[in-house]
């Protein structure tokens, strides 16, 4: 259960925070959520992780599709210099699923005897 | 709790937080970038936003409601005059505010703090031409005046409410890539942006490039590669006119023979320099020539052709007026348009308002001049450029009775100048304010109210043609335009003394003017204003090909209807080369082609001189053109210092049509003589490897040789148009070269209803992730155009309405 409850825990906690913080909110709150709910610190590092490459890729993914990838397209060429909504999705996800695993590897330290 | 590890790992998010927040190690802050909640995402604007809103202002007088329609055009209803500002702010802003603030920073010289340092030169060469001070001097006149005052005041105010929105995540795609703030809008921001305009339509010259060619060829050879007249001339005003003396005389100087005409000293230095094919048509045809009965007005303004668009399309309506057309984002008003009773075009006057003085120093403090027999002091300007990622840079410029001194020992643009100073005198320095023009002729009721505004229109000086509903057409050359002698400013002038200065502005009522004429049409294609009976010097390098193209046309013309004028604003026929083509296919000897060489000349002859999008002949003229221009001067311009003017085409063509023996059809590096049959020969056979490069990458046609495109202002490719399937080109009505041409295209029939067609090459979003970002281009490009929706109070319910905002207090 766990890992489920954290998951969903800090994907909502980060959405509910990027509403009124700025977006490295998610490693407050990843860290936060791994200190609550102790795990072991790879589990913790996998939580973290899986739970913003969702939050991130799904809600990018979401914006994304409702502007027909149209902008997604463009900045893809600017940014990563090819051309792939796609690929621009995955590296969103990717950098918030980093920055928040290594943020509840973090978490995680607090409280593991 | 495990310190160790917790320390380490904290220190790996950390470092990783820092990373993707800043560009230290990555080319973008990625982690900001990317955010979906904060990020570009953000900006992926939903295919079915709804544009819908209620907002209250407690600065607006009274209500204002806004009708959003298919196309995102806002027709805009305040019960108050001042309030359809506020509003006209307010929407520029949401739309276009990055533009306009990029567009607003560029010009006042501090590109640099958003760009960096590959900026620097730009922006001091802005900061030397003074912009900020022409800026400061006009919105002195401006807010001297009580209603310009409040309505820039409402303007400014309307931006403002819209920038206090933004958060992290609003702000426009741009300033998230760049990573900067908008800052707050302010009327000065909206006089540099007019400045920005007469920067672009009235700072155009050839000083240094005419002073090099003087020096560089004899006396005789100038003459004959820049001619002051043009013998196909046919000017805005036509010839025959009547001019009555000029109330302003003129005394050239003395000595104007010794130091100035035959001068020798050269001046190297080089700069920025606008388009010089900035121009436009604009033409009116009065009810006799109409189907309707009524007049029709066209106009098509040609400018960089610019993603966000440097357009926005708007109905204002108030109690006192209703008006209907493009505005600039950056300025109140609209600027090319009609009312209820009239309509108005412009395209640029072209005069040379910008000459150069050379600056006599007491010393390198440049803290006195020479000038009228004693030392006078100078005045100094201090301009701090801040530069991003980048030390500050000062600047120290040097301020004369003329005007600053824009080139000295630590400028010359790009380029060391030989450490002499050069003092520009600017008529955009000048006060002037320009607005009142366009916001009176956005009221205008008649012809005399058309006349009282353009009493305010100075510079950049604009050919503004008028038709009314009640059945007028004029057209006027206006501006204030300095009175010159014949050749002053043509090259640089002596600044120790006030008697090559300007000794005057042409008074109002000695501008060239057009009403009613009795051929029933009016018209101007950036060509000469008039014949060489008007009393004072025009100067040179009017473009004279449209002009005569679409003269020629209106003359033939009756019946007219407003699909005939589109017709005719998209014409791609290149008269230009009607006037060459018989010359080259008469001295291309075909038995001396090889294979390779006929097949394009084939090309050549078959052609119908239509630079159609789809013309292989448009292309190998073009080309064949431009190695014959090479062919006739390289040899003559070998030595030629980099900075040097070259003769016009329409010189060249006018050259060898008068004179088979044009004097420089001879190559004087050999000893044979060369002829025109010689020279169009080779041109031919130089012309091949180019032509067979195209060819192979199946770029021969005329649109994709000519690869018109419409660029994002950063020049980013992906917000970018893609290559456009148009024809035309320099020389043809339909101007679109590779980045400039019609920006704006306009026909209004002024019927009791009034019919009237536009379109321009963007969209009205300036946002690239909205799909109203760019989705006039491709209709722009096949020549097609909107109708034009004046809206009435009552058509709330109508079909083309999307959506609805509604301001209030």
């Amino acid at each position: 259960m766990k890992p489920i409850v954290s998951i969903v825990l800090m994907a909502l906690l980060s959405i509910a925070a990027g509403l009124y913080f700025p977006w490295w909110s998610i490693a407050v709150v990843a860290f936060v959520v791994a200190a609550a709910i102790p795990q072991s610190p790879v589990k913790s590092f996998v939580t973290g992780f899986i739970a913003l490459f969702l939050c991130w890729g799904l809600l990018s993914w979401y914006l994304s599709s409702n502007n027909n990838h149209l902008l997604a397209h463009k900045v893809s060429v600017v940014i990563l210099k090819i051309n792939s909504a796609a690929a621009l999705v995955g590296v969103t996800a990717l950098v918030g699923a980093l920055v928040a695993g290594f943020a509840a590897l973090a978490g995680s330290y607090v409280r593991k005897a | 709790m495990r310190i160790l590890p917790l320390i380490i790992s904290t220190a790996i998010t950390t470092a990783l937080v820092v990373t993707l927040n800043t560009n230290i190690l990555l080319p973008a802050p990625l982690g900001k970038l990317l955010s979906p909640q904060h990020g570009i995402w953000q900006n992926a604007e939903n295919k079915n936003t709804n544009f819908s809103a209620d907002l209250t202002f407690p600065t607006l007088r009274g209500k204002v409601e806004v009708y959003l329609d298919e196309r995102l055009v806002p027709h805009v209803f305040a019960e108050d005059e001042n309030d359809v500002y506020f509003v006209q702010g307010y929407l520029h802003a949401k739309f276009r505010l990055w533009q306009m603030e990029l567009q607003t920073l560029s010009a006042a010289g501090r590109a640099s703090e958003v760009v960096g340092k590959i900026a620097l030169t730009h922006d001091r060469e802005f900061r030397r031409l003074g912009m900020v001070y022409a800026a400061e001097a006009s919105l002195k006149e401006m807010e001297a005046d009580p209603v310009t005052k409040s309505l820039c005041d409402a303007y400014t105010a309307g931006v403002n409410a819209y920038i206090a929105t933004l958060t992290e995540s609003s702000l426009p795609l741009e300033y998230k890539l760049l990573g900067y703030r908008p800052e707050n809008w302010t009327n000065l921001k909206s006089s540099i942006f007019l400045k920005y305009m007469s920067q672009n339509l009235a700072s155009g010259e050839e000083d240094f490039e005419m002073t090099n060619a003087k020096s560089f060829f004899s006396k005789e050879d100038f003459t004959k590669l820049f001619p002051l007249q043009q013998d196909s001339l046919d000017p805005i005003i036509p010839r025959g006119t009547v001019y009555s003396k000029p109330s302003i005389p003129l005394t050239v100087p003395s000595d104007v023979d010794s130091v100035y005409f035959n001068n020798k000293a050269m001046a190297v230095t080089q700069e920025e320099k606008p388009d010089k094919d900035n121009g436009s048509n604009n033409w009116a045809v009065s009810g006799y020539k109409t189907k309707s009965g009524a007049p029709i007005l066209c106009n098509d303004p040609h400018l960089g052709l610019n993603l966000p668009s440097l357009w926005f399309e708007m109905q204002l309506s108030t109690p006192t007026h209703n008006v209907y057309g493009v505005s600039f984002p950056g300025a109140p008003g609209i600027i090319i348009g009609y009312n209820d009773s009239c309509a108005w075009g412009v395209t640029n006057g072209g005069r040379d308002v910008r000459d150069y003085y050379e600056i006599k120093f007491k010393d390198d403090t440049r803290q006195e001049y020479w000038f009228d027999s004693a030392w006078q002091k100078t005045e100094f300007r201090y301009e701090t450029i801040k530069v991003k990622d980048s030390a500050t840079y000062q600047d120290t410029v040097a301020y004369t009775i003329f005007g600053p001194v824009m080139y000295d020992k630590t400028f010359s643009g790009n380029r060391t100048s030989n450490g002499r100073y050069f003092a520009v005198r600017w008529k955009a320095h000048d006060p002037s304010n320009e607005l009142k023009a366009f916001i009176q002729l956005d009221h205008a009721r008649n012809y005399q109210d058309y006349l009282a505004a353009l009493k305010h229109m100075k510079t950049p000086g604009q050919n503004f043609a008028f038709a009314s509903k009640t059945g007028e057409i004029a057209m006027r050359t206006q501006g204030e335009w300095p009175a010159k002698w014949k050749g002053q400013g043509d090259f640089i002038m002596p600044g120790t003394d006030r008697r090559y200065m300007w000794q005057g502005m042409i008074p109002f009522n000695e501008t060239p003017f057009q009403y009613n004429p009795e051929r029933n049409f009016v018209s101007s294609a950036n060509q000469s204003p008039a014949d060489s009976a008007y009393p004072y010097y025009l100067g040179r390098g009017f473009p004279i090909f449209r002009g005569i193209t679409i003269n020629r046309k209106l003359q033939a013309m009756t019946n007219i209807t407003p699909q005939d004028m589109m017709a005719l604003q998209t014409n791609n026929y290149n008269v230009f080369a009607e006037m060459a083509m018989p010359l080259f296919l008469k001295n291309i000897k075909e038995n001396n082609l090889n294979e390779v060489e006929k097949k394009y000349f084939n090309l050549l002859k078959s052609w119908d001189y239509n630079n159609a999008p789809d013309s292989k002949g448009a292309t190998v003229f073009w080309v064949l053109w431009d190695n014959f221009s090479h062919a006739v001067y390289d040899d003559e311009y070998k030595n030629a210092p980099k900075v040097i003017m070259r003769p016009y085409e329409r010189d060249l063509l006018q050259g060898i049509l008068s004179d088979s023996a044009y004097k420089f059809l001879d190559n004087i590096e050999t000893t044979q003589k060369e002829s025109l049959r010689d020279d169009v020969t080779l041109a031919l056979k130089n012309s091949i490897t180019a032509l067979e490069k195209a060819d192979k990458a199946e770029r021969l046609e005329w649109a994709k040789y000519k690869a018109t495109r419409v660029s994002h202002l950063l020049r980013l490719s992906p917000f970018s148009s893609s290559i456009l399937p148009i024809g035309g080109g320099l020389h043809c009505i339909n101007a679109a070269k590779t980045d400039h041409g019609p920006s704006w295209r306009m026909v209004v029939s002024l019927t009791s209803h009034t019919t009237a067609y536009g379109v321009y090459p963007g969209g009205q979003s300036g946002n690239p992730g909205s799909r109203f970002y760019d989705n006039f281009i491709n209709k722009w490009a096949v020549g097609e155009y909107y109708t034009l929706w004046m809206m009435s109070k009552g058509e709330e319910k109508d079909k083309r309405i999307k959506w609805t905002m509604n301001f209030s207090k």
